[in-house]
């Protein structure tokens, strides 16, 4: 492998996009639309909800190919670099691909520029990426995902939702994502105050997902059989911080806990 | 019709390398050093914006002395060097010896077929997986490769530089014993360098995935004031010709580097 070299008026500057691009090693969109027999499998229910220090991200674990389960173990929360967290929903390997893409970005810019982008900069370039995959979506790959970060400038926690165009939109308190979005978005939406602590901004995400799991048959709950745990990070000035295996077992203790007394003895109706 | 006009290649060698060697003279020295904790990156760098020393990859780190648009221009080309690689293949594929040998090839290439050669020395530095060894590559304008086992100093006052270093650096010592060192081993017997005039990085075994970490002007200034303390046993005269200017640029307090979260990424199946 010969050094990446390019003259002043050609260079791609700190874009890695634009670098794999030029060096021919971006992907190719599909030439047609997708066979129905080739159901990729799909990530579902994301959210994001801020908090009094930052913001929390999550995700169930689930894949999903037509009515079948492909996947139990996957993740849709990753740290995009220190300070910020993508989690996704949509076809799982563009999904993938473009977080991938977007972690090297930040690094590739940080390290040739000497310094962080923006909060409001690693967005934009989110949503350009989004943009620029709208043709794999066109043929049936959408991939949409949310953004969340700690903005070291104002010192706040900050999340974007975006559509399949790479249109950007800041919300303000809670975002969600994918198939279960409506059951979790309404859980979040209920459970939630200003200020709320990071415990209780953990159980909100996790009620919402559980909630979302118990609607939507595409997101997958707790497995306490197989110890897989939905993916729940915080990002605060400390940075991004995953939710550990064993707080989790503990919350959803607490949570079946609280379900359990809710519905009394008879297990009949009522809900958490 | 007049004459061809013949230069012997010897020559015209000679003439190149003497050429890159007065322009690398003319700059300040570095000095890279394998310790306990890792491997130190010291520069005198009176500015503290326009950098000598940065991150390449997980573990690796470059420096460069000479022409600062030169050696940057490479830093830029090896940190994408580094992350195409490990785009395509995989962030383990990642490595000093292929990137010092890019590198080499490129800086020959210059060297012979170009007008004017690369004013520049460079340093690429691995920090070992655990198990491993430390690796230092000091590559100079000609695309010469040198596989330094210990330490390298880099820079137009290199030979006295490292005939001091290398009575006062062992390989044992702490980041900042290495640093004390470096620092009184730069600025020689007859005079002291102040913590605003030297650049410093550690590629730190203990830092998760990206090792590289700059030292905080506290650190140096710790440093830069034990260095004081010990100064003195420096052997032989310091012989700088010319005073360096490869670097400026105003003073201003430098962030650290940040460390991320010892992340795999998404690793698609």
């Amino acid at each position: 492998m010969t050094l990446p070299t390019f003259s002043p008026h050609d260079d791609p500057g700190p874009d890695f996009a634009g670098l794999v691009r030029r060096v021919g090693l971006a992907p190719e969109p599909p030439a047609g639309a997708l066979s129905a027999d080739l159901l990729p499998p799909h990530g579902t229910t994301v959210v994001a909800v801020r908090y009094a220090d930052g913001v929390v991200m999550a995700g169930d674990r689930r894949a999903t190919s037509g009515n079948l389960i492909s996947h139990r173990t996957i993740e849709k929360v990753f740290p995009a670099d220190r300070y910020s967290g993508v989690a996704i929903a949509g076809a799982a390997g563009p999904a993938v691909e473009m977080v991938t893409l977007f972690q090297l970005q930040l690094e590739h810019y940080e390290k040739v520029e000497g310094q962080h982008l923006s909060l409001e900069g690693k967005a934009n370039q989110l949503s350009q990426m989004v943009r620029s995959h709208l043709p794999a979506a066109m043929q049936g790959l959408a991939v949409v995902p949310l953004f969340a970060g700690y903005d070291l400038h104002r010192g706040t926690g900050r999340l974007f939702q975006y559509d399949v165009t790479g249109g950007r939109y800041e919300e303000q308190d809670f975002a969600s994502s994918g198939s279960g979005m409506l059951h979790a978005g309404t859980v979040v939406k209920l459970g939630f105050r200003r200020e709320l602590e990071r415990g209780d901004v953990v159980d909100l995400a996790l009620k919402a997902l559980w909630t979302a799991a118990d609607e939507d048959s595409a997101t997958g709950g707790p497995d306490a059989r197989r110890g897989i745990w939905p993916v729940i990070a915080t990002i605060s000035a400390d940075g991004y911080q995953r939710v550990g295996d064993e707080e989790m077992a503990t919350r959803f203790a607490a949570l079946l806990e609280a379900d359990r007394e809710v519905r009394g003895a008879t297990g009949a109706g009522g809900s958490i | 019709m007049g004459m061809p006009f013949y230069v012997a290649p010897e020559q015209v060698m000679k003439d190149r390398a003497d050429y890159a060697r007065k322009g690398i003279a003319r700059g300040r020295s570095l000095i890279a050093a394998i310790c306990a904790d890792g491997i130190l990156l010291c520069a005198e760098n009176p500015s503290a914006t326009l950098r000598k020393i940065s991150e390449i990859y997980d573990r690796i780190a470059f420096a460069g002395v000479g022409r600062y648009n030169e050696f940057d221009q490479l830093r830029v080309a090896g940190v994408r060097h580094a992350d195409l690689k490990g785009y395509s293949y995989s962030r383990e594929d990642v490595d000093a010896r292929s990137l010092a040998n890019a590198y080499a090839q490129s800086l020959g290439q210059v060297f012979t077929h170009e007008m004017k050669p690369l004013e520049v020395e460079i340093l690429v530095a691995e920090v070992a997986e655990p198990g491993g060894r430390d690796q230092l590559f000091h590559i100079l304008y000609d695309g010469t490769v040198i596989d330094e086992p210990a330490r390298a100093v880099l820079g137009g006052d290199a030979e006295a530089i490292a005939g001091r270093f290398e009575e006062t650096h062992s390989t044992d010592a702490t980041v900042a014993e290495a640093l004390a060192a470096a620092v009184t081993a730069l600025a020689g017997p007859d005079r002291t360098l102040g913590a605003a005039e030297v650049e410093a990085a550690v590629l730190d075994r203990g830092n998760g995935r990206r090792s590289f970490r700059r030292l905080t002007d506290e650190e140096i200034s710790a440093a830069v004031g034990s260095a004081d303390t010990s100064s003195g046993d420096g052997a032989g005269a310091s012989g700088r010709s010319g005073d360096g200017d490869d670097a400026p640029g105003p003073e201003a307090a430098g962030a650290p580097a940040d460390d991320v979260p010892d992340d795999e990424g998404p690793a698609p199946s």
